[in-house]
């Protein structure tokens, strides 16, 4: 379960007789969160379709808690950028990153979406971290998918790593008030 | 009627065969004498340089007339031959379902005026094509009912198929990022 922090108390003679679980609240929350990281496919070019073979049965990123695409940012955690990202999509991928939800991870999947690859060009932006933070980048043109699952794998190592309240409001607030 | 035109024959494709150039040909020229130029070939294919003045009339021509009735207009693009004089070159590919016949309207257009008459009152379809023109190449298409960018965002700096226009762009990524967010969190509405 939630690695490292565990400790089991019993109340009678066996398991049977009932017991709990302590852990801390970090551990539990980013257990929970890092096993279910819902992506965003904002998927671009052709690194869309390497993301599509990742989620099917033959790679299946379900095995790891991340098969639940959900196309509403709201219900997302991950946005992974698959592809090459003009200037006039940028815009598009800043809305959609400021509609997720607190805590949020980006992976920037491929060449293009974490450098422009080849495109020196007028309309491509030159790496996605210009205009949302990167988590991870993914070399590959386009990356196979067991490369996806592996940055998916170590982004659950870092989930598991940070403070639950990451990026929430209201550890914010409480951050202000102390300065102040 | 005047001479035939003489057929220019691109030089990558000297010594193919030659074909004899469509009805089409003949009866534009019948109709707008010296408003066509000239007459290229290039296997098989033919294109027909038009005054630019005359480029609508032309085409409303080859698509009303019903031995040819070029209904469908294929493409609107441009060529840029930057630095020769008259600079572009606005394209137009019809097709007749008719005469299975495809024909290549083109009309030289110079760089410190390039406007063309639109041909949105005649091919509605037009619309799109003439703008994605505009877009990259700059050539105004006179008549258009709202001839904006259709591919790059609306404040991207000129028309990057002109020749002289720099491979990477003019504005740098910073100057893209400050747009892209400062315009994101104005329409979500963020401090």
């Amino acid at each position: 379960m939630a690695q490292g922090r565990l400790a089991t108390v019993s109340w009678g003679e066996s398991e049977e007789d009932g017991g709990a679980v302590l852990t801390t609240v970090d551990s539990l929350v980013n257990w929970a969160r890092k096993n279910s990281l819902w992506p965003l496919p904002m998927g671009l070019s052709c690194c869309a379709i390497e993301f599509m073979a990742a989620a099917t049965s033959r790679f299946d990123m379900a095995r790891f808690g991340a098969e639940v695409a959900r196309f509403s940012p709201k219900q997302a955690d991950v946005m992974i950028v698959a592809g090459t990202m003009t200037y006039k999509m940028g815009e598009a991928v800043r809305r959609l990153y400021d509609q997720m939800a607190e805590p949020k991870w980006v992976i920037a999947m491929g060449a293009c979406a974490s450098t422009a690859g080849m495109f020196r060009t007028y309309p491509v932006m030159q790496g996605i971290d210009h205009i949302v933070p990167v988590d991870f980048y993914v070399p590959g043109c386009p990356p196979r998918p067991e490369m996806l699952i592996n940055t998916l794998i170590q982004l659950q190592k870092k989930v598991a790593s940070e403070r639950a309240h990451k990026g929430l409001r209201v550890a914010n607030l409480k951050a202000e008030k102390a300065t102040a | 009627m005047s001479e035939p035109l003489q057929v220019i024959v691109d030089p990558a494709a000297a010594g193919t065969p030659a074909s004899a150039p469509p009805a089409a040909v003949a009866l534009l020229r019948e109709r707008h004498g010296d408003g066509v130029r000239a007459l290229m070939e290039n296997r098989g294919q033919f294109r027909v340089l038009v005054e630019r003045g005359q480029a609508a009339e032309a085409i409303r021509f080859l698509r009303d007339d019903p031995r040819l009735r070029f209904t469908f207009l294929v493409d609107v693009t441009a060529i840029d031959f930057h630095p020769a004089t008259p600079r572009f070159r606005v394209t137009w590919v019809l097709r007749s379902y008719h005469t299975k016949e495809t024909l290549v309207l083109q009309a030289d257009v110079p760089e410190d005026d390039p406007s063309v008459p639109s041909m949105t009152h005649l091919f509605p379809g037009a619309d799109w094509l003439e703008r994605e023109c505009f877009d990259m190449f700059g050539i105004r298409f006179t008549g258009h009912p709202d001839l904006r960018r259709i591919l790059l965002p609306d404040v991207f700096p000129g028309h990057p198929l002109r020749k002289d226009y720099p491979m990477a762009g003019i504005m740098t990524d910073q100057e893209w990022a400050e747009h892209i967010v400062s315009r994101a969190q104005r329409e979500e509405g963020h401090d």
